[in-house]
């Protein structure tokens, strides 16, 4: 063998590695959260752990019900997707299809810099404008609540909405838009009832990534929500997250509770790679 | 012979460059009128003027005069949005929404405001009928229109744009993306389609302008040289560069 050939082998070989290491560590997560998640659902109880109302772990009769994390996670990131989505698409048909190309320079580098904020400054934010803007717009005596919570979400999901959708909308065939135009259609329906539906792949998955983000958000979301284990049965309750319910007792838990709070991060490790598969269809029918 | 459609002294810019030249040219109703010439010739140009399509391009500018109906296309108190439902369009490559064949057809009349099912159901089926394709797709109205062959595409396109009962079609090289039995069936469309609708056709095929067209204008480097009845330019050309166009010697 030539030494030029044994160069490319080797180069071949380290690029392989550096490969298996990202691989690695995928698998590596994933195994440990298993083995480690698994034991305090056995000894809990599969149905006692996940449709449990109560969580009070530090009692000398310890519950460890969960469905008050998930509840909280879901609707936060329902909320989230609510509120964030339309703004967000109504903000990619004009970036992508009316804005002139100054005002869409501007306005793109707007939402990249929201997209590198980082979390713990939308907690900041958060907690000292939201927090007590909801305390006395809504009489509430603590405005740290599912609702703040869901109000910075939105905010956070914005920029990869807007960027994905801008993409799907941008590779909308000009002729389809053409042929609406001249039919005699506005320019504003002919974006609503062509160029949206044409790119609603794109769009879906645009959703499905702002659903992966507000889930797996934990430090803005601790600082505005209250971080109390109640059920969430208003928007106005101090509740906390699948996230924060890990990373607020890990410090000082030991024994089942320890082993309670990595079951949890199964079941939010599991919720993330749920989406990721709907992410991965949406994306594909996309290119399709 | 009246004129639906009269262009007097029309000059089009893209930016710096002038794409038409003081073009004037009638297009009489109910007939077909070809526009041929070389590539770049402007006839597209001068095609997408006529329902304001142009407007869509950034520094297009254009002066002169374009007369449909006797109203100024131009003017203020002009709807486009009017203007293109009467003067519809048909384009070069088949751009069918990629919807169901239903929806494309019921889109224009949709947004126009027709409603009920009943109404829309009569529109389609008259407007599929119209462009002799309702007998291959009436089975299959609701399956997406991405599915239909180049030529029913085309017939499907031509359907949309009868839907929303124009006066006139402007048809862009409508058969250049098709193979020639869907061409031919596309060019016996139009000669039925003459009997109730004015229409317009860029064409880069002289066959096809002898075949169909009742008028015909050629144009060259962004001067309209000669109109007339399709026959005479033909048989009996007035211009020497006419008459080397349709020999062949340039083009």
């Amino acid at each position: 063998m030539k030494k030029s050939q044994i160069v490319e082998q080797a180069v071949h070989l380290v690029f392989l590695l550096l490969g298996l290491i990202t691989v690695g560590c995928v698998l590596l997560i994933t195994v440990y959260l298993v083995v480690s998640g698994i034991p305090a659902i056995r000894e809990i109880g599969l149905t006692a752990f996940l449709f449990g109302t109560e969580w009070v772990s530090t009692a000398a009769e310890p519950k460890y019900g969960i469905l008050p994390f998930i509840l909280t996670s879901v609707y936060g990131a329902a909320g989230a997707i609510l509120i964030g989505v339309p703004i967000g698409l109504l903000a990619a048909v004009y970036l992508s299809k009316l804005a002139s190309p100054g005002v869409k320079a501007v306005m793109q580098s707007a939402v990249s810099l929201l997209a590198g904020i980082p979390s713990v400054v939308y907690g900041l934010v958060g907690m000292l404008v939201l927090v007590p803007g909801i305390r006395t717009l809504f009489g509430v005596p603590d405005g740290a609540s599912l609702l703040a919570a869901i109000l910075v979400l939105a905010v956070m999901i914005l920029p990869s909405t807007i960027k994905l959708s801008i993409t799907a909308l941008d590779a909308v065939p000009k002729e389809y838009e053409d042929a609406s135009l001249a039919l005699g259609a506005t320019p504003v329906e002919t974006y609503c009832k062509v160029s949206v539906p044409a790119a609603k792949s794109g769009i879906a998955a645009a959703v499905v990534l702002g659903v992966g983000r507000a889930i797996g958000e934990a430090m803005a979301v601790m600082m505005v929500a209250g971080n109390v284990p109640n059920m969430p049965d208003s928007l106005f309750q101090s509740v906390r997250f699948l996230t924060t319910a890990v990373s607020s007792e890990l410090a000082y838990a030991g024994g089942l509770q320890r082993q309670a709070l990595f079951s949890i991060a199964l079941v939010l490790f599991l919720f993330i790679m749920l989406i990721n598969a709907a992410l991965n269809f949406f994306l594909k029918r996309e290119k399709e | 012979m009246t004129s639906i459609i009269t262009v007097k002294d029309m000059c089009l810019w893209y930016g710096a460059h002038q794409a038409l030249h003081h073009i004037g040219i009638e297009i009489p109703e109910k007939s077909i009128t070809a526009l041929i010439g070389p590539s770049g010739c402007g006839k597209s140009t001068l095609l997408k003027t006529l329902n304001r399509m142009n407007d869509l391009i950034p520094d297009v500018k254009i002066t002169g005069d374009i007369r449909y109906d006797g109203t100024d296309i131009f003017s203020r108190e002009v709807d486009v949005n009017q203007l293109r439902k009467e003067v519809g369009m048909v384009f070069q490559k088949p751009n069918p929404f990629p919807m169901s064949i239903y929806d494309n057809v019921a889109y224009g009349p949709r947004v126009h405001g027709v409603t009920g099912r009943a109404r829309l159901d009569e529109i389609v089926e008259r407007a599929l009928r119209g462009a002799a394709i309702w007998d291959e797709v009436k089975d299959r109205l609701r399956k997406n229109a991405l599915g239909l062959s180049g030529g029913q595409q085309q017939r499907l396109c031509i359907a949309r744009a009868l839907a929303v009962e124009p006066r006139v079609l402007l048809m862009d090289e409508p058969t250049s993306a098709l193979d020639p039995i869907s061409t031919s069936r596309i060019e016996e469309l139009a000669m039925e389609l003459k009997e109730k609708y004015t229409i317009v056709m860029v064409t880069h095929n002289m066959q096809q302008a002898v075949r169909v067209s009742d008028y015909t204008a050629f144009f060259l480097l962004g001067e309209l040289v000669e109109c007339g009845q399709t026959d005479d330019i033909f048989s009996q050309p007035r211009d020497k560069r006419t008459e080397d166009y349709i020999t062949g010697r340039f083009g």
